[in-house]
């Protein structure tokens, strides 16, 4: 296979990311109109959307507001629901520990769950890739959601209206969720660090602050490692025994 | 109705520390390599930090009010079927749609 060029790799990064736009567009039109009905500005609204990029804490801190929660408890719910861009952030540190403070300042800025996931599994398939290569699929990845994103809650807010609950749009978020990480289900490990993480996300639920997500993370990640360290050991064995 | 001077304050509180935990891997550790039992542990990242955001708005969205609602979790389960069986995102989003609709139509 001959190297990939800058252009095509660009180009595999907007095809990874486009699918995500069905969803990301209904969300952010969601938040929009949230927004918007919980009385923000549509200047406010956007200026939400555009300094934070992570929808779900964006949910988590708006409904709490409304609620009248005090704003320390505010910030401290929705950064626990965005302590995910954390394990994001290491696990991008490998692939982009190389490039200049400023473009990892871009990166970082530019993490969301669709541009890291597709990115993450593509260089996971392309391991001979340079940085600049991975770089070039990043920014291919975010180039058709994140400004549709802005563009779409903006619309919401101008909206401003209720919305058929019939569209049921609060299920775009577990939809295209589901969809960026089945296909990630490549291993039993894979799928052991999932169904554990779905069990103690469900069993903690009841926790206050969200915290039940990050340590149903955190242990998901734990008992994937495991199964990857037993199967590489079993592997070893049934090699020492010929079987 | 929400507070401006608060609004203000969890808008840019929210925004600097999303940056801050999104820029602390990558903007201090750098280049400097990481212990292997550390990598290991990356990998599972997503596939641990994804299915646990979304465990409890497929069991209890909030749209029903905390209420499971078969149309949603069927929806649910075509997604992760077709996305496992075609590694398709795309087909994945697809399958879910096609099931969600004509069962919230029919349950609903």
């Amino acid at each position: 296979m001959p190297p990939a060029t800058s252009k095509s790799v660009f180009a595999m990064g907007v095809r990874a990311g486009a699918p995500f736009i069905l969803v990301v567009v209904p969300f952010a039109i969601l938040f929009g109109v949230v927004a918007t009905e919980a009385g923000l500005s549509v200047f406010e609204t956007l200026t939400f959307s555009l300094a934070v990029i992570a929808g779900a804490a964006q949910f988590t801190a708006l409904q709490l507001m409304q609620e009248h929660a005090p704003t320390a408890i505010v910030l401290f719910s929705a950064l626990a629901v965005n302590l995910r861009l954390a394990m994001y952030s290491a696990a991008l540190t490998p692939h982009f520990g190389a490039a200049p403070l400023w473009q990892r300042a871009c990166i970082a800025y530019l993490t969301v769950d669709q541009s890291f996931t597709t990115s993450v599994s593509a260089f996971e398939r392309h391991p001979d890739w340079s940085l600049r290569q991975k770089m070039t699929f990043f920014f291919g990845a975010c180039a058709p959601i994140l400004p549709l994103w802005f563009l779409a809650t903006g619309a919401g807010a101008m909206i401003g209206r209720r919305i058929p609950d019939a569209l049921a749009l609060d299920f775009a978020v577990p939809i295209t969720f589901l969809a960026i990480i089945a296909p990630a289900l490549r291993t039993p490990a894979h799928v052991v660090a999932a169904l554990v993480a779905v069990a103690l996300a469900l069993g903690l639920a009841g926790l206050p602050y969200n915290l039940g997500l990050p340590v149903a993370a955190l242990v998901g990640m734990m008992a994937g490692a495991r199964v990857e360290l037993w199967a590489e050991r079993r592997l070893l064995r049934g090699e020492g025994l010929g079987g | 109705m929400i507070d401006k001077a608060t609004l203000w304050t969890v808008i840019a509180g929210l925004a600097l520390g999303s940056f801050a935990l999104r820029f602390l891997f990558l903007g201090l550790i750098g280049n400097r390599p990481l212990p292997p039992w550390v990598l290991r542990h990356l990998r599972y990242t997503a596939v641990a930090v994804i299915p646990a955001l979304v465990a409890p708005m497929v069991m209890w969205p909030k749209a029903t009010g905390g209420e499971t609602d078969p149309a949603r979790l069927a929806a649910a389960a075509a997604v992760l079927a077709v996305g496992v069986l075609t590694r398709s995102v795309l087909g994945a989003i697809l399958a879910g749609i096609a099931v969600l609709y004509p069962l919230l139509y029919l349950l609903g």
